[in-house]
């Protein structure tokens, strides 16, 4: 499989990059990783005709610690967020959960903000950055804008990045010794998740679902009852209220409700023990 | 700002060789590989990223060539299948797969040794050691072999491993030692050059 000819420009900064976006617009897509775009134009259901190559801007991959939270690079690999030390101390359930994205020749190429720009339900990340309450950093001809996680996926692959925009920067609070969680069901190895949950303990927990719907979602019902001081059973019992899980080859909608229910139950528990500095992924 | 263009200027060093070729901006590394620079050694099998037939190390690191545009890889290093033995001479990683049998019809193999080679590499210099089972079961993730459920393949890259392992420490601390005599062994030679080129191209 080829992709539909397309015209090629590597940025030489992010300025450059904005340049060439403002100049071609809608037809032009930016070229991080690629891990998601070129499969979807592999099979021509992406045809932009100028794509930005801004895969060398160095000045975004990076890890930075401002204190209360940690700023992630938009061109951070999966591979150096898994691997970054001062992730895995202060916000673990983001580098455990970047180790678990499609497998190691993947981790090397794809980025943290591609796989948010993307804005796949079944994507292990937004979910991770949704359950932290994180916010997703643009730049654009307007400026700067920071948005929060939660007002960042609005629909199917549809996010709230203008075309003209760019991730920056991906901020998580740092998460102290809260506990968390990250469950990924799938059958084979490398899939998908069919439903995957990410979870963090503390004074406001947070528990964020994939493959739930058509966008990664909040399971608000859950965090309720845990601010009401639910058990873990109870709370799980929540998993699936308001979702519109989809329906395919792997799993019916009430199946996936299903799963949410267990897996959010695990993760829960995991969350709960005592002992979780090693975390809870599967 | 920068100008797009539809064909531009590849200039890739493959198993040491510079090459440079214009091709257009949609040729994929794979693609590019095999019908550009002629090496047919990397196969492509599903296409799709799934499978990891078409790895190769990009800088050091195992990529799905199948996914990345021979544009990405302009400026870099690729090591394919054909780039590992040193003349007659295997890989360590190509011997393990000899010594314990780790395939069958040979479609997956250059993918796996060469996922396998990066593998082995980072855990040398990112987890400082050998590969356990589990790590090599995970860290293969993603290549399929349809022929041997894996138990040999698992075999043969624990064995690779701590080859490759055993040869970087005896090249390290022939190095230390300033022994003419062990740096001149070309496979430790060899073992000691990857291990130094991989471990200084992280992009």
């Amino acid at each position: 499989m080829i992709p539909a000819a397309f015209s090629y420009a590597r940025a030489e900064s992010i300025d450059d990059a904005l340049a060439l976006l403002a100049e071609h617009g809608d037809d032009a897509k930016l070229l991080a990783g690629g891990h998601s775009l070129l499969p979807l134009m592999k099979l021509r259901l992406a045809t932009p005709s100028v794509l930005v190559d801004v895969g060398r801007l160095q000045e975004l991959s990076f890890v930075r610690d401002d204190g209360d939270t940690l700023a992630i690079g938009g061109l951070t690999r999966h591979h150096d967020v898994e691997h970054s030390s001062v992730l895995r101390q202060h916000v673990p359930l983001l580098a455990a959960a970047a180790g678990e994205v499609g497998d190691p020749q993947v981790r090397h190429r794809g980025t943290l903000g591609g796989s948010l720009a993307h804005g796949d339900p079944a994507s292990d990340l937004p979910a991770v950055v949704l359950a932290l309450r994180g916010s997703i950093v643009v730049r654009g001809g307007r400026g700067e804008r920071v948005i929060p996680a939660d007002d960042f996926f609005v629909g199917f692959l549809e996010t709230a990045l203008a075309p003209d925009e760019i991730i920056t920067e991906v901020r998580v609070p740092k998460t102290g010794g809260a506990g968390w969680a990250f469950e990924k069901f799938n059958r084979r190895a490398q899939d998908w998740a069919i439903v995957g949950v990410a979870a963090v303990g503390g004074d406001q927990p947070g528990v964020a679902l994939v493959n739930m719907g058509s966008t990664p979602v909040r399971a608000s019902a859950v965090e309720a009852a845990l601010r009401v001081g639910a058990s873990v059973a109870e709370a799980a019992a929540h998993a699936g209220d308001d979702t519109e899980p989809p329906s395919d080859l792997n799993a019916s909608p009430d199946y996936r409700r299903h799963l949410a229910r267990v897996l959010v139950g695990r993760a829960l528990t995991t969350v709960a023990e005592p002992a979780t500095a090693s975390g809870g992924s599967r | 700002m920068s100008v797009p263009t539809p064909e531009i200027s590849v200039a890739i060093t493959v198993n040491g060789v510079m090459t440079e070729h214009e091709v257009e901006a949609r040729t994929l590394l794979v693609h590019h590989l095999r019908e550009v620079v002629g090496l047919t050694g990397t196969n492509i099998g599903c296409d799709s990223t799934s499978c990891g037939a078409c790895t190769v190390l990009l800088d050091g690191e195992s990529v799905k060539s199948c996914t990345v545009l021979a544009a990405q890889a302009d400026g870099g290093t690729v090591t394919t299948i054909e780039g590992l033995a040193d003349g007659d001479a295997l890989h360590p990683m190509q011997a393990a797969f000899r010594e314990h049998h780790g395939l069958q019809c040979g479609y997956c193999t250059p993918g796996m040794v060469m996922a396998a080679v990066s593998l082995s590499q980072e855990a040398l210099t990112e987890e400082g050691g050998v590969l356990t089972e589990h790590a090599v079961r995970k860290g293969l993730e993603g290549n399929l072999c349809r022929c041997t459920g894996y138990q040999n393949i698992v075999a043969a890259v624990m064995a690779g491993s701590a080859e490759m392992a055993g040869s970087a420490e005896m090249a390290g601390s022939a190095e230390m030692a300033g022994s003419a005599e062990m740096a001149g062994s070309a496979e430790m030679a060899g073992s000691a050059d990857m291990a130094a080129s991989d471990a200084g191209s992280g992009r």
